[in-house]
């Protein structure tokens, strides 16, 4: 990818990004979030990485959407435009900026190979293909494209498979919790809201 | 500057900027335009009315004596004749509104809408010698390994105009419309993305196009009868195939707010639903970028289980795709042959359209969750252990 495009997606990402802090209505603010996240896409498909990259959009900007409702709903947004900057929650902000700057400043300092340029590193399919044992990932590796979202599945079934399980029994158990919570009003008096 | 330029490839730019023009302006478009003159005219003739059959070329404006109707058929200009009246209509924007947003929202309906035939393989690959190219051309815009995510991830942005355009209108019908439309596809989403699932076990692949040329070498998925589709392992997964295509093709017509679901614009509750407070080419973006939803959805379910564009038992009449080796008239009758299922496809939704009731609201989140959800998990329970039983090749 050119470089031009990789500026561009980039100062899309933080524009909004500094976007979702500033503005003061609340559905800017999570407009702005779905550009900055959308940005942040395109950016990791110039890296070669689709499948990251679209489920980037695909999870967050539909997590933003209930986002959205809920501001729609619930926030009362004339009271959200009118109210005051809180200063010491801005400067506290800042500061943690400030400090996660320096720290990143700091790590790359030492990082070596921050000094090769990308167009050196080409990437070597061809010998990846003859290191892989599963036939498809091997095929496409040797054809020459990245088979990135079946790259993430072996790797991800193959090594983690425990830990996979987890993280879906985990995510079952927050579901249900959902579930039992919202069904939970219903017993009592109804609600009018 | 030389060496930005140099990084691009420049032949690789054309033939993809001619194959953007072509299939989103010039083909797309344009059926979004002849669809809702077909529906028109299928819905006369289903309620057995007449319908827009007098729109011809204005020859009587040159002095002519008759106006000239194109194949003698009647009503042929009609989309013609809309486009103008809606942009010549006034444009009218309520004083109620929140104008910033208000002017986003049937963009955000539109674009993404279009977007998504990107990945949609419209035709095998053509043979484009006499150009000078060494290589045939394939059809598709992007040939990306993730293509129907690719597809699900921008047509989910397509909610945002809805719930935008509700939302700014500012008043109770359009909101309603918004959230209502924003839930139900919210729910359906789930039922669209499982129903696929087991398509994408058979395949192993999420390369729309090696679906196609893998369905056009051993069968369709709805109609596995040559080629490998021949063995018992793809004749037992015919059932969940079937399965996994209705769930798919009713959680679509739920998806782009068409008939038996389209709760978020229903008339006899919400006057117009969402788009209540637009008018002129506004309210006609959020008109095209439904139909175009519906085109390209169509399309998706024709890449996934009618085989896309390859040819009814194509290897056994010597019609099929050998990569690099198509010649340019197979090409074209390729191509030529995914716009025809498309368009079947969408009279199906257009005599759908016009053949059952509206859902209620609570039958429709009844359908999708108690229904649809678990018959698609189900489906993909029983295409693993048939896939298990009996594996193929």
């Amino acid at each position: 990818m050119p470089s031009v495009l990789f500026y561009l997606f980039a100062a899309i990402t933080l524009l909004f990004g500094v976007g979702v802090v500033v503005a003061r209505n609340p559905v800017a603010s999570a407009l702005s979030l779905v550009c900055s996240f959308t940005g942040l896409a395109a950016l990791f498909i110039s890296l070669d990485a689709y499948f990251i990259g679209t489920l980037q959009i695909l999870v967050y900007a539909g997590a933003v959407m209930v986002l959205f409702l809920f501001i729609i709903m619930l926030l009362d947004i004339k009271a959200a435009e009118g109210r005051q900057t809180n200063y010491a929650t801005a400067v506290g902000g800042l500061l943690l900026a400030v400090l996660f700057t320096v720290q990143i400043a700091m790590v790359l300092g030492d990082f070596k190979e921050g000094n090769k340029t990308l167009a050196d590193q080409t990437l070597n399919l061809g010998a990846a293909a003859s290191k892989t044992s599963l036939n498809t990932i091997k095929d496409e590796l040797a054809e020459g494209t990245l088979p990135d979202a079946k790259l993430m599945g072996f790797t991800l079934f193959d090594k983690y498979p425990f830990q996979l399980q987890v993280v879906g029994l985990l995510l079952l158990a927050g579901t249900v919790g959902v579930v039992v919570l919202s069904k939970r009003d219903r017993g009592g008096k109804e609600e009018v809201s | 500057m030389t060496v930005l330029l140099g990084s691009i490839d420049l032949t690789f730019l054309a033939i993809s900027l001619a194959k953007i023009i072509v299939l989103t302006f010039m083909v797309i478009l344009p059926m979004v335009a002849y669809s809702v003159m077909a529906e028109r005219r299928g819905a006369a003739i289903m309620q057995d009315r007449v319908g827009p059959n007098r729109t011809n070329l204005p020859l009587t404006l040159l002095g002519f004596k008759k106006d000239l109707s194109i194949f003698g058929m009647g009503g042929l200009l009609q989309p013609m004749a809309d486009g103008l009246k809606f942009i010549l209509k006034e444009d009218f924007t309520p004083k109620h509104v929140r104008t910033f947003y208000f002017w986003l929202a049937p963009a955000l309906t539109m674009v993404p809408a279009l977007l998504t035939c990107a990945v949609l393989p419209f035709g095998s690959e053509l043979n484009l010698g006499f150009l000078g190219l060494a290589h045939p051309v394939k059809a598709v815009i992007a040939d990306l390994n993730v293509g129907p995510l690719y597809t699900f991830a921008i047509a989910s942005l397509g909610v945002y105009g809805i719930v935008l355009a509700g939302w700014s209108s500012n008043s109770k019908y359009p909101f309603l419309g918004a959230v209502r439309s924003s839930s139900q596809m919210i729910s359906y989403e789930l039922s669209l993305g499982l129903a696929i699932v087991p398509v994408l076990m058979v395949f192993g692949e999420l390369n729309l196009g090696k679906i196609a040329a893998a369905q056009d070498a051993d069968g369709w998925l709805v109609l596995p009868l040559w080629g490998d589709g021949l063995s018992p392992g793809r004749l037992l997964l015919w059932i969940p195939m079937l399965i996994s295509f209705v769930i798919f093709t009713i959680a679509m017509f739920a998806e782009t707010n068409r008939m038996p679901f389209d709760l978020p614009e229903c008339e006899t509750e919400l006057v117009a639903g969402y788009h209540t407070e637009y008018s002129s080419m506004k309210f006609a973006l959020f008109f095209l970028g439904e139909y175009a939803a519906m085109i390209i959805g169509s399309g998706l379910a024709v890449t996934l289980f009618l085989g896309g564009w390859s040819i009814p038992f194509g290897p056994l009449l010597g019609l099929g795709y050998t990569p690099g080796a198509t010649p340019l008239w197979l090409g074209l009758l390729h191509i030529a042959t995914f716009f025809a299922k498309v368009i079947v496809f969408i009279l199906f939704f257009i005599g759908v359209r016009w053949t059952v009731p509206r859902f209620r609201y609570d039958q429709l989140m009844k359908l999708g969750w108690l229904w649809m959800f678990e018959i698609a998990l189900a489906n993909v329970l029983l295409t693993a252990v048939i896939m298990w039983l009996v594996p193929l090749k």
